[in-house]
C-alpha cells in the first residue's frame, strides 16, 4: 500500500491539472504557486475524498486546506484518515 | 467611497470533465440548489452556465479580500435574471465579509465563448482603501 505522501501526490497528479509533476513536489511546496487553480483544488478534493474514505466538511473548503501536500495531509489527519508515514 | 473590480476565467470543459467525473458530488460541494436548476442540472450541457457561475464566484472571493474568514463557493450566489443581467447574493461568511468592509451593491457580468466563461464583477465599498 502507498504511503500517505505518495497517495496524495498521485491525487494532484491525476486531478490537479498541474503543469509540473506532482510526483516530485516537496511537502511544502506552495501548490498554487505551482499552477493548482481554484476549480482543481475542487476535483483534488473529491478525488481524496475517494482514495482516503473521508469527506471534508465546509470549514475545511478554504484555500488554506490546499496549499501544499503537508497541509493536505494536515487536513486528512483532522479527518481521521489513515496518513501515518510508512 | 472606494471601487475594487474581480476578474476570473474559467474553462468550460475542465467544468464538464467535473461533472462527468464526480457528478451530484461536485455540483453540490460548490453549487447552491438555485444555481443548479438555473444551469440545467447536472448534465454535461450545464458546463457553460456553471463555467460562468464559478468564475462569478471566485471573481467576487477576490473583491471581499483575503482575512481570516473564507467563505465557501456557496455562499455566493449567482443567478441571470430573465433580462439577462447577473445578480449576486452573499450569504453567512460571505455576507459578513461584505458587511465588515462596507461592500453594499456587487454588479456583475458573465461571458461565454471560445470555451472559456469570463466573470468580471464591480464593489463599492464605504470604506477607504486604508480602512481595510
Amino acid at each position: 500500500m502507498s504511503d500517505a505522501g505518495t497517495m496524495i501526490r498521485e491525487v494532484l497528479q491525476a486531478n490537479g491539472r498541474l503543469p509540473v509533476s506532482a510526483l516530485s513536489l516537496r511537502d511544502d511546496d506552495d501548490l498554487y504557486q505551482n499552477g493548482l487553480s481554484s476549480h482543481a483544488s475542487v476535483n483534488v478534493m473529491l478525488a481524496l475524498e475517494n482514495a482516503f474514505d473521508v469527506e471534508f466538511p465546509d470549514v475545511l473548503l478554504r484555500r488554506d486546506t490546499f496549499k501544499s501536500v503537508a497541509a493536505i495531509r494536515e487536513a486528512l489527519e483532522s479527518l481521521g484518515a489513515e496518513v501515518e508515514s510508512n | 467611497m472606494t471601487t475594487r473590480v474581480g476578474a476570473d476565467i474559467q474553462e468550460i470543459d475542465e467544468v464538464r470533465e467535473s461533472l462527468v467525473a464526480f457528478g451530484d458530488r461536485y455540483l453540490r460541494r460548490i453549487y447552491t440548489d438555485v444555481e443548479i436548476a438555473e444551469c440545467g442540472g447536472g448534465t454535461p450541457g450545464a458546463a457553460r452556465a456553471l463555467a460562468g457561475r464559478f468564475a462569478a464566484k471566485e471573481a467576487v472571493f477576490k473583491v471581499l479580500g483575503e482575512f481570516d474568514v473564507v467563505p465557501t463557493w456557496k455562499e455566493i450566489e449567482v443567478r441571470r435574471l430573465t433580462t439577462g443581467h447577473a445578480t449576486v447574493t452573499l450569504r453567512g461568511s460571505a455576507a459578513e465579509l461584505a458587511a465588515r468592509q462596507g461592500i453594499g451593491t456587487i454588479s456583475l457580468s458573465i461571458s461565454q465563448s471560445g470555451g472559456i466563461a469570463t466573470a468580471v464583477v464591480v464593489a463599492e465599498s464605504s470604506l477607504g482603501s486604508s480602512e481595510r
